[in-house]
């Protein structure tokens, strides 16, 4: 078991480094310099000069392995670097967000949840009946209506119906929290529902799988009640691939609602990425996806940890 | 012929759900084939005669900031949602499928090195790494394309990967390589066609995706140009703008998204449980 998670650990370094070298990599795909490219977008003639020594701030002069070496060293020192836009710290810019980002997902987790656990297990429970299909039909919408679609709906009910808006300011929780939840409540809803198709899914066909197997059957023979066997027998044992499902939907929550965030104006971590690629801002680009690929690759440690824990057969091979 | 109808009808009444999935589908391409038959307006002249108009006979769908026909720009639009969707899903799952198959049977450091570049390309959002694409090449409906691409190319590897180890080990692929066959031979006409299901069933699961990727990207500014019609774009902006004074330009594209995607979805869910005897119900 030990030798399992140190294996397991030691396969995160090469994926970071990986993916650290496609994002610097990516970056660099920019046709053309990107200091001239910001200046060319001012519109405004700059002199050489002024082009050469913005270029020697950002270190852009140096050999490009160089500079590989240079962001890597500032990232093991938790240096994100300066964003070329607005001048402050990326980690600055990044913590401001990150609350925000992360309340919304926690709050959208919860819905989702609370949605698709009991209607995954109905659905299995009622395989092929019409409650199933109707069941179905509702999370294949989830998968299929954009959740930015259900948002900007959302926002032209309540605009007809309550003259209602998105605030242009955020209310932090901490602040107001009546204020802060009727703001996140929506946004949250919209993804919520999204997000609850996929763990209704997984839901359904995992209960599925275990109602087949003979100690369910052995459960029933000795007489329990059906709702004692659905719930105690087959949910518990299903609830590994829900749990695995609900965590990713939660690690790509975090830096995945970018254009949520965008319809209802809220200042999230994926709506800083937009951002920064509208004022070409790469290295706060650079950062950003650095640091969501690497929250990405955690939460898979976690979730293969969370196996090891709680299903012994991984335990013990 | 007659054999193929039969094996449709078969499939439609067993599924109903991927009939209407079907039905939505092909009304989507007869959409986009047929654009010019079914409206005279032009998807990009403006028309400052008929700004914000709303529906009527000659705009069913009425017109946007420019006076241009919404639902012209509706129907141009399926081509774009199409292109990209087929685009970037054959490319990706087909991609997907060689690493998968290459990996599989030739296994050694060539599996490992093609599965570790498949784990950095796999821990990206779908949509991060579709924006910083994007914002490197610039946007384009090209771009838009590669940009999505990317991120279908790992979850299709990882999972024909999986079924062709099972394959690689039978008996039959012994015995066609102990008779000579070359390698190259063994994997594109042995192994390869029989993992095609898994294959197919995740092209037609990131159809839809790509799709709604598309319009996400559009949706930002950061995925096909105006003035080509887009469903994403025309959400963008005046969609969002006018929402208060001309609702139906935020109501028509999405509606259209929707259904697309929907029918994509409903159409792959029932090849998957049609295709994958796992899955089917005992």
């Amino acid at each position: 078991m030990r030798r399992y998670v140190v294996g397991r650990l030691l396969l995160i370094v090469p994926t970071l480094v990986g993916v650290a070298i496609l994002t610097f990599v990516v970056m660099r795909l920019v046709p053309g310099d990107i200091v001239e490219l910001r200046y060319a977008g001012s519109g405004a003639a700059v002199a050489q000069e002024i082009i050469d020594m913005e270029r020697r701030t950002l270190g852009l002069d140096k050999p490009m392995a160089l500079q590989f070496v240079d962001w890597m060293s500032g990232l093991a020192r938790g240096d994100l670097g300066t964003s070329l836009w607005t001048g402050r710290s990326v980690g600055e810019e990044v913590m401001l967000r990150l609350g925000l980002s992360l309340e919304l997902a926690i709050i959208s987790t919860f819905i989702a949840v609370a949605l698709a656990i009991p209607a995954g297990v109905l659905a299995a429970v009622r395989q092929d009946t019409r409650v199933d299909y109707v069941l179905r039909l509702i999370s294949i919408g989830g998968l299929s209506l954009p959740s930015f679609w259900i948002g900007i709906l959302t926002i032209l009910a309540l605009l007809t119906l309550f003259q209602w808006s998105p605030p242009l300011l955020f209310t932090p929780i901490w602040e107001d929290p009546v204020a802060n939840l009727s703001q996140m409540i929506f946004p949250a809803l919209a993804v919520g529902y999204r997000s609850s198709a996929v763990t209704m899914r997984m839901t359904r066909s995992s209960v599925l799988d275990v109602l087949r197997d003979d100690y369910v059957r052995t459960a029933r023979a000795k007489g329990l009640s059906e709702s004692l066997v659905v719930i105690r027998h087959a949910l518990r044992n299903s609830l590994l691939p829900v749990v695995t499902v609900i965590s990713i939907e939660f690690a790509f929550l975090i830096g995945g609602l970018v254009v949520t965030e965008q319809v209802f104006n809220l200042n999230g971590v994926g709506k800083l990425l937009v951002d920064a690629v509208a004022h070409r801002d790469y290295t706060l680009i650079q950062s950003i996806v650095m640091l969501l690929a690497a929250v990405f690759v955690l939460v898979n440690f976690l979730i293969d940890m969370l196996y090891v824990t709680l299903d012994p057969r991984v335990r013990t091979s | 012929m007659r054999r193929a109808l039969r094996g449709v009808v078969d499939f439609v009444k067993r599924r109903p759900l991927g009939g209407a999935g079907a039905v939505l589908i092909v009304w989507m391409v007869l959409a986009a084939a047929l654009a010019e038959v079914i409206t005279t307006h032009d998807p990009t002249s403006n028309s400052f005669a008929d700004l914000l108009k709303p529906p009527s006979l000659e705009f069913p769908f009425g017109t946007d900031q420019f006076g241009r026909d919404v639902f012209t720009r509706i129907l141009y639009g399926s081509r774009t949602a199409l292109i990209v969707g087929f685009g970037a899903s054959l490319t990706g799952s087909t991609l997907g499928y060689f690493f998968g198959v290459v990996g599989a049977y030739v296994g050694g450091w060539v599996d490992g090195a093609i599965q570790r570049l498949m784990d950095v390309l796999i821990s990206f959002p779908l949509i991060v790494i579709a924006i910083a694409v994007v914002a490197a090449l610039g946007p384009g409906t090209l771009n838009v394309v590669v940009a999505i691409t990317i991120p279908i190319i790992p979850r299709v590897a990882r999972v024909v990967r999986s079924s062709a180890l099972t394959v690689v080990s039978m008996p039959y692929v012994e015995a066609t390589r102990s008779i000579g066959t070359r390698s190259a031979r063994i994997m594109f006409r042995h192994v390869a066609p029989n993992v095609f299901a898994p294959y197919l069933i995740m092209l037609t699961a990131f159809l839809g995706q790509a799709i709604l990727l598309e319009a996400s990207l559009s949706f930002l500014g950061l995925g096909v140009a105006e003035p080509t019609a887009a469903w994403g774009l025309m959400l963008r902006g005046a969609g969002m703008q006018f929402l208060e004074r001309a609702p139906w330009l935020a109501i028509a594209p999405g509606v259209a998204i929707s259904a697309a995607v929907f029918g994509f979805n409903l159409f792959g869910d029932s090849l998957r449980d049609a295709l994958d005897p796992r899955l089917r119900s005992a």
